[in-house]
This record gives C-alpha cells, structure tokens and sequence, in this order.
C-alpha cells in the first residue's frame, strides 16, 4: 500500500520537494488567489482533485500514448476534468462556484498539472501517481493557505472575512497595509517563504 | 517492443488514437452537461432571486430562497422610458436577460422591475442593472422607496472581477454606502457616483467612496448605475408626482 517509494510521492511535495517553493511551479495563481483565505482553500482543494485524478487517468493509458502527442492528450484529459469539476461545483455547490469563478478554468493552465504529468505520471503506476498528485496538491495548498493568511490579515484586517485587528488599533492610526492584496506583494510574500525553507533546509541551498 | 514502439509513433495510429481521444471526452461532457442542466438552471434561478431579495436587504438561503420571493416580490413590471407600464404578467421582468436587453435601442427597450411588498407594508421597486467590470460583465439590482427617489438597498455581482479588489463590490460594506443616496436632485436625475476617497463630483449629485485598489470595476459599478437607471427617470418620478406627500426619505 505504502512503500518506500510511495511515501516518498505522498509526503515530499509537502516540504523537500514543495511545488512552489522547490519545483517554482502554479507561482501564477498563488499571486492571483491569495489575497483572501477562502478562494484559496477552495482553489487548493480544486487542484488537489483535478491534479490526483489526472495523474491517475494518464498514468492509465500512459502505455498507449503516443509520446509525440502527450502534451495534446494531458491538456485534454486536464481539461475535461476540469470542465466536469465546474459543471458539478454549478450543479451541486453554486456559491463556491461563483465564488471561484474564472479561476476554476485556470487550473487547466496552471503549471503544477503539465508538470506532474510529464514528470511522474507518465512514468508510474496509478496508485502512486495518485499520492503524487495528493502530495503535490496538498503542497501547493500549504503554500497557499500561508500566503492567504498573511495577506488577508496585514492587507486586510480580517481572517476568513471576520475582523480580528481590534477596532481600537484603527482608532490608535493603525492602517491596513493596501499594498498586500496587490500581486506584486504574494511574489514578496512567497519569496520570503523560499527563503525561510531554504534557510532551514541546507541540503537544497545551490553550491 | 520495438516494433510496438514505432508502431505508436506512426501517423495513423495517432490520428486514430487523438479522434476516439476526442470523441470519448466529448461525449463524456456533453453527457455530464445535460445530465446536470436541470439542477444548474434551478441554482442560476434560484441565485437570481437571492440577489433581488438582497437588493431588499432580505437574507435568504437556498431553502428559503423560493418561498421568500414568491411572498415579498407581488409583481413583475416591464415600463418604457416614458414611465408607462406596459406588461405585469407574472415573471415578465425576471425573464428578461439583461445582457441582451441593455443593446437594444432606447425606445425598443422594455424596462423590467419588480414590485416589492415588505413586512411593515411599505413598497420597494428592485431595478437591475448591468454593466462592464475590468474583467467581464457586473450587475446587480437597486432597490428604492416609493418615492422613487432614495436608495433602500443594493446588491452587486460580478462573474470574474478580482478576488480581494474588485470582487469586493459584492461586500455587504460596499453595498451598503449606497443606502440613503438620492436618485434625484432638484427634480433632476442625478446618479449617485463612486468616487475615490476623498474626491468629490462636480455636480451636487450623491456619492460613495470607491473600492481601494479596483478603481475600474469601481467606475464600471458608477457607469453601470448612470446607464441603466436613467432609462427609469420618467417612471421614477411619476412614482414621487403620485405622492406629493411621500417622506423624502428615511
């Protein structure tokens, strides 16, 4: 069930092999959905089911793929899913939906999927494809949630939109840091978190 | 193997494999389309109603959404730009699709609105409006007194304004600036605007400030509201020439 080798695909995404801070993967949408904590969740657990379930279904037929058009065959297998997973989020869940709106279709593009695709999926058994992309998803969810944390509350005030920067903090000239909902600021936010990793994990340090 | 290998790599075999590819995924989404169309069109109703009732400061959830509008909307209005009713069959305004309604040519356009009765008795008109955001289309719908005049509630949506800038004119904070703003001024239509903080318009109309950050899908809610409640002058103020004697406002 959980050998050596499947641990690994499960649990090193999370910190040594992190999507964002190490592979520098789906930077892209933690710019765009992490100035607020609750798009980000719902974004991270979006990824983690399209990312599990793609790299089960290309692992699958990885033998009958052609290698010439395995990018083409990713996409639409990427794609699908993720079409299906916001028709069932319209059908079943219409907040969340609204609430996602254009992002759902940016997981498609977002580069944690095509990599994990090219990188194990096309080369490992279904099981273990499947913990990749659960480690992995989860791993870029970590990230995510962080960053949300940060910015919501120093951009903001708030945490899941409840006020927790007590009134009289306002009232004392206390002001909302306007530039953390800004992207340029999630960039910032990340690289500060790389460097921290970094920091405490010398083996990933560059020589 | 080997054999195997080149065999995959040769051209019919890959046409053949990306056209079943194709067929199978299609057929798999149309499936699940048609499967889920009911339920989705259900919820797109059922969303819509929210917003109205919201426009009325009237909180609902999914199971109560139905039951509330049928008991606080009483009537669905279409007018013309005159101020003249020209059709109150029931649904025939929150049947019309604003997208396509707000392209037609002024005197062709029927306005929709919708009649709203609350606990305390006192009469609420729901108008919708619709307009462009920075990254797609925004609406909403603006409920006012009976003297046509004052704002008693708003409600705005948006399909993919940024989360954190712009999508935050669905924000209860925002919405609520607008309360109490005055349609009118001097007998004049005058739409209330969304300005920058501190920022003041020429005229003497009413203004909120703007969402920090999202100045464009702010001025689209300010445009927004200019374009579609003018259509509603006439009829506004044949609201306040009927009461004379109608409160200003709250």
């Amino acid at each position: 069930m959980l050998s050596k080798k499947n641990k690994e695909a499960l649990f090193n995404p999370l910190s040594k092999d992190n999507p964002v801070l190490v592979q520098i993967l789906g930077i892209c949408s933690t710019l765009a959905v992490t100035a607020n904590l609750e798009p980000a969740i719902v974004m991270g657990i979006s990824v983690t089911v399209v990312l599990a379930f793609s790299n089960v279904i290309i692992s699958l037929i990885r033998n009958s793929i052609p290698s010439t058009i395995r990018i083409i065959v990713q996409l639409v297998v990427v794609a699908a899913l993720v079409i299906i997973v916001q028709q069932f989020l319209v059908a079943f869940s219409y907040d969340v939906s609204k609430q996602l709106s254009v992002f759902i279709g940016l997981i498609i593009t977002n580069c944690i999927l095509m990599g994990r695709l090219e990188a194990f999926a096309l080369n490992n058994t279904p099981w273990s494809s499947f913990l990749d992309g659960i480690g992995n998803g989860l791993g870029y969810s970590i990230i995510l949630v962080i960053v949300a944390f940060f910015r919501e509350l120093l951009g903001s005030g708030t945490i899941f939109g409840f006020q927790v920067i007590p009134q009289w903090c306002y009232d004392h000239g206390y002001e909302n840091n306007g530039l953390m909902i800004l992207p340029p600021m999630a960039l910032i936010t990340v690289a500060c978190i790389i460097w921290y990793h970094r920091a405490h994990n010398t083996d990933l340090q560059e020589k | 193997m080997e054999g195997k290998d080149m065999n995959k790599n040769s051209n019919a075999y890959q046409i053949i494999y990306s056209s079943v590819m194709v067929i199978l995924v299609g057929a798999a989404l149309a499936f699940v389309y048609m499967a889920l169309k009911p339920q989705q069109d259900e919820n797109v109703a059922n969303d819509k109603r929210m917003q109205i009732l919201n426009a009325v400061n009237i909180a609902t959830d999914d199971n109560t959404v139905k039951e509330k509008y049928e008991k606080y909307i009483v009537q669905d209005l279409l007018v013309d730009t005159l101020g003249n009713i020209v059709d109150s069959a029931k649904n025939c305004a929150f049947d019309i699709n604003m997208k396509s309604n707000v392209k037609l040519a002024d005197n062709e356009r029927k306005l929709p609105l919708f009649k709203c009765k609350l606990d305390d008795g006192s009469i609420k008109y729901v108008i919708p409006v619709y307009g462009a955001g920075l990254w797609g289309p925004i609406w909403g719908y603006i409920s006012v007194d009976e003297n046509g005049n004052s704002i008693y509630g708003t409600d705005f949506s948006h399909e993919g304004e940024t989360p954190g800038l712009g999508a935050r004119i669905t924000d209860q904070l925002f919405r609520d600036e607008f309360k109490g703003k005055e349609l009118f001024k001097n007998n004049k239509f005058m739409s209330v605007v969304v300005m920058k903080k501190g920022q003041k318009p020429t005229n003497e109309g009413d203004y909120v400030d703007a969402l920090t950050g999202a100045t464009i899908t702010s001025r689209g809610v300010s445009t927004m509201m200019e374009n579609c409640l003018c259509h509603y002058d006439a009829f506004l103020k044949s609201l306040g020439g009927n009461k004379p004697q109608a409160p200003e406002s709250k």
